[in-house]
């Protein structure tokens, strides 16, 4: 169903809180910071700006990260939800509809779920299969940008930036094609 | 030639014209329907007519492997869109992304009028205020990102509804765009035939296009296969081993009974008459079968050729035993047992014409119109076309070689008893795995050809065909209706968890009286307009944002509505040909029904549809299995009543309980013997096999009545006509021991022993010892 092509292409696939520490500094030394986080739970608040509403929607629930493969994202205002992207497999639970979606079946949202899983895990060969990668800023506040190469993504999001100190993912910004966008923040809540 | 004889064969002549005329013009079937019942009730009509006629009978799988994954895409696309071309499929379907773009489309347009929540409360200020503000919610989920580009001209998300009617189904796998296996290595595609399961025809041809499109599209890739199965597929192959075992059949058994019949007889003139009773018999059953019932089935045929087995023991007693004295002696002499023995032939077959099965009716109705046939050109026709002087070489020096065997056997009668309580033995104790109970069993297909069927379906996630809920109506209209309200009392089901999910046509096509109902729901743009400024005032959206809306609900009220024409060539038409089917003056319609986590609450389902007059829940799978086993059961009842038939014909002719019992205790120990032994070797018997200990009985009676005579040991001339006629019925039987095709296997299996021992076991009970 072609519904499911465009739910998995969504951005607002999430995370969680990383930490430990880092060295020397640039992409790869990021990485392998990110790398060594365990995963953990988290507090997120998401913000959409969306052009046809007056103001933003915003969103809010738990994220539980168990690396490298799991990740649940529990939204409990407004609306309770739940999704769960675990492997190759992404289920959707929202009141009585339970939505499941194998990835392999859809590149496109395979390779949007790979960004986010990629960055969560650290693995930059992974994440520069389908987007340039771009670095600012210092160890202690850094933001990463994802450009994607591919065009399919790009039809729906020109780029997602991640925002962190150390290894911790502290925001995550994904600009869609048509001028909305998603913030979210995250709030570790027992990270290591 | 006397003037009665110069009529006999006149008749006979005249006879054989009218049998070949018949039968040029007949139609020979091989679809498995003739093993299907007759009389059915409500219920096994549903299913008989889904196996014979329904979606499943025509819904053809086919998968593309080898190449790789886009090049098996491209095939995918290309076979289909010839395909549909082609005229001869109701519906080809892959997966491909632009085919549901436009059932997407056609649900859009369409979306007010088939839209459940639709109705004057959800368009009220509040209801709009709801269902928009559950829409705005959505935005905040992952699913937002399809929604947002919707909201403005489907605030109230009835799109949404629409999908999470398809959502509900096991979806296949894609790959690069069309389905495929969960693996990604064949791409699959599924197509509907215009021919019904009962024209093999028309699906051979459907099934041979699609052979010829595929390799028309894959002739540059030359590393990419095409697999086809589906249940057209299966009429075909089981057409086709069927008519190659039959003729294959025919033949081996054929030469083996010339070639016994040469050794016996030493002579082609004798060979060649005594081949006529036969082919008459033969020609005339086929003829009597295709009169009788319209058409004859390839079983039918391939049954034929042991009725030769039979049939030419007639001729062989006649040829042998006349051999000592005049047609005058034999006929006073021989023929009353012969007669005797056709009688008891026939008394058996006859319980077959009783048969539901209309493919035992007319095993029996050919046997029995066979045997008549065969006995009456032996007797009235065959001594009139006798050379003068004729006569075959002397066999006595066989009856003369085995009379001690034969008289040995007779010393031999105490281990009848050993042997008749061992077998006894052996039925009783495995009485509960005697019988097969699995009609599928019956099936030709080999098991590669099932395992491919298996396997294609799982990869359309097609594993659960088994429950549905069938409902009956004169128009279609009614039919809708009457759909609209079992499906209210289903979804009742569905949230209580009692079942899993259900489908119904009225998803895609609701009743004229619904569609004119949401129509009616929907406000005029103005007051539309004004309720849906009063629904946003503290929602954060503007209502000049849904112009869209209002637009598109103006358009609503005034379009047509849809009809079954307006769907056609869509998913969803496809759909609702699928579950609303016209049957001359009848709708039916059925509701595939799909079981939760916990299975299915039959009887949930049942109090649910009491209020239906008419409406039908059907397990196919318990229902198929208990069809079977109503039709073995009658089966059991039946033989048990030709059994009894003989048995009083022969007390009625021999005038004695003592020799009638001695004819019978041979027939009775034989099939306890073979019931015995096919038990030991793991065959589970089936209605065939019980056919064929029928056919134990009706021939070895033959045997019987022989040797009950009481000269049959020290007579070498009986005793040889009766090891040539034995010799034939087991090569007739034999060969169809052989055969793949399971029905035919299970009767030569049965009767090729069984009429061993029914000679042996008659030897030896019947030689008197005070001649010895």
């Amino acid at each position: 169903m072609k519904l499911i092509r465009v739910l998995g292409v969504l951005p607002w696939l999430t995370f969680c809180a990383l930490s430990a520490q880092a060295a020397g500094w640039d992409i790869d030394t990021l990485m392998r910071s990110l790398a060594k986080q365990e995963g953990g739970r988290a507090r997120f608040v998401e913000t959409k700006t969306i052009a046809l509403l007056d103001k933003p929607v915003v969103s809010s629930g738990e994220l539980n990260y168990q690396p490298p493969a799991r990740l649940e994202k529990r939204t409990l205002k407004p609306r309770q939800e739940l999704m769960v992207l675990d492997g190759d497999q992404l289920r959707l639970e929202r009141g009585k509809q339970v939505l499941t979606i194998r990835l392999s079946d859809q590149p496109e949202a395979l390779a949007f779920v790979d960004s986010l899983r990629g960055t969560l895990a650290g693995d930059k060969a992974a994440l520069e299969k389908n987007y340039k990668l771009r670095l600012s800023g210092t160890e202690e506040r850094w933001t990463l940008d994802l450009l994607p190469d591919d065009q399919r993504i790009a039809a729906y999001v020109v780029r997602i930036t991640f925002g962190g100190a150390r290894n911790h993912v502290e925001w995550i910004r994904y600009l869609q094609a048509d001028g909305d966008s998603a913030v979210m923040t995250i709030e570790a809540l027992d990270g290591k | 030639m006397t003037r009665a004889g110069r009529t006999a064969v006149l008749i006979w002549l005249l006879g054989l014209v009218a049998c070949a005329l018949v039968v040029w013009r007949g139609q020979f079937t091989a679809d498995m329907s003739a093993f299907l019942p007759q009389r059915p009730s409500a219920t096994q009509e549903v299913l008989v007519e889904q196996l014979r006629e329904g979606s499943l009978s025509r819904l053809l799988l086919m998968g593309i492997e080898g190449a790789d994954a886009p090049t098996r895409a491209r095939l995918s696309k290309a076979l289909a869109t010839r395909l549909a071309a082609s005229g001869q499929f109701a519906g080809v379907q892959n997966g491909d992304a632009a085919a549901f773009a436009r059932d997407r489309e056609l649900m859009f347009d369409n979306r007010y009028l088939l839209s459940p929540a639709v109705d004057a409360e959800r368009f009220s200020a509040a209801g709009l205020r709801q269902a928009i503000g559950d829409s705005i919610d959505l935005l905040a989920s992952p699913a937002g990102l399809m929604t947002k580009s919707l909201l403005p001209r489907d605030p109230t998300g009835e799109l949404l509804q629409l999908l999470a009617a398809f959502e509900g189904r096991d979806q296949p796998a894609s790959t690069a765009g069309v389905w495929s296996s969960r693996d990604g290595r064949r791409a699959i595609l599924m197509a509907q035939t215009r021919a019904a399961g009962s024209d093999t025809d028309g699906q051979g041809e459907a099934v041979a296009r699609v052979r010829a499109e595929f390799a028309a599209v894959a002739a540059d890739t030359p590393d990419a296969r095409l697999l086809v199965s589906g249940a057209p597929v299966f009429s075909l192959e089981a057409r086709a081993t069927i008519k190659s075992e039959v003729e294959r059949l025919a033949v081996v058994s054929a030469i083996g009974i010339v070639v016994v019949l040469l050794l016996a007889y030493r002579s082609i003139t004798a060979l060649a008459l005594g081949l006529l009773p036969v082919l008459s018999g033969a020609l005339a059953g086929v003829a009597a079968v295709m009169l009788g019932f319209g058409s004859v089935h390839g079983i039918t045929i391939g049954f034929g050729t042991t009725l030769i087995g039979e049939a030419v023991d007639y001729s062989i007693y006649y040829f042998v035993q006349s051999r000592q004295g005049s047609d005058a002696d034999w006929r006073a002499r021989f023929w009353p047992t012969i007669r005797l023995g056709v009688l008891t032939s026939l008394c058996g077959f006859a319980s077959l014409l009783f048969s539901g099965f209309p493919g035992l009716a007319q095993l029996g109705l050919y046997s029995i119109s066979g045997l008549i046939v065969a006995a009456a050109v032996t007797r009235f026709v065959l001594p009139q076309l006798r050379p003068a002087r004729f006569a075959i070489r002397d066999t006595s020096a066989l009856g003369r070689a085995v009379a001690p065997a034969a008289r040995g056997l007779g010393q031999l009668r105490w281990l009848m008893l050993a042997v008749a309580v061992a077998a006894s033995a052996v039925v009783f104790v495995k009485r509960d795995q005697l019988w097969n109970e699995r009609l599928s069993d019956l099936s030709p297909m080999p098991p590669a050809v099932l395992a491919l069927d298996a396997s294609l379906r799982a990869d359309l996630g097609n594993t659960e065909q088994g429950y549905l809920v069938v409902l009956g109506a004169p128009s279609r209209e009614e039919a809708l209706v009457a759909a609209e309200r079992v499906a209210a009392g289903l979804q009742g089901l569905v949230d209580a968890g009692a079942i899993g999910g259900f489908d119904t046509p009225t998803r895609f096509l609701p009743s004229t009286a619904t569609q004119q109902a949401r129509r009616a729901a929907l406000p005029e743009r103005a007051e539309l307009a004004a309720r849906l400024k009063g629904a946003l005032a503290d929602l954060p959206l503007r209502a000049e944002k849904l112009q869209g809306f209002l637009d598109d609900v103006a358009t609503a009220k005034s379009q047509p509505l849809l009809t079954a024409e307006s769907l056609k060539g869509s998913t969803l038409g496809l759909a609702v040909d699928t579950m609303l089917q016209q049957r001359g003056a009848r709708w039916t319609v059925l509701l595939p029904v799909r079981s939760s986590a916990g299975g299915i609450d039959a009887a949930a389902l049942r109090a649910a549809l009491a209020n239906e007059p008419g409406a039908l829940f059907l397990d196919l799978g318990e229902e198929s299995v208990r069809l079977y086993a109503d039709y073995l059961g009658e089966a059991i009842w039946l033989s048990l009543a030709g059994f009894a038939a003989i048995a009083l014909l022969l007390l009625a002719t021999l005038r004695s309980l003592r020799r009638t019992l001695r004819v019978l205790a041979p027939l009775v120990l034989a099939v306890l013997l073979v019931m015995a032994a096919l038990t030991l070797l793991g065959e589970r018997l089936t209605l065939l096999h019980l056919v064929g200990l029928l056919l134990t009985v009706a021939v070895g009676s033959n045997y019987a009545l022989f040797f009950d005579e009481g000269k049959t040991a020290n007579d070498s001339h009986t005793l040889a006509s009766l090891l040539v006629a034995n010799s034939t019925t087991v090569i007739g039987f034999g060969a169809l021991a052989t055969a793949s095709v399971p029905v035919l296997h299970a009767i030569g299996v049965t009767v090729g022993p069984g009429a061993v021992l029914a000679l042996v076991l008659s030897a030896m009970l019947a030689t008197p010892q005070e001649d010895a």
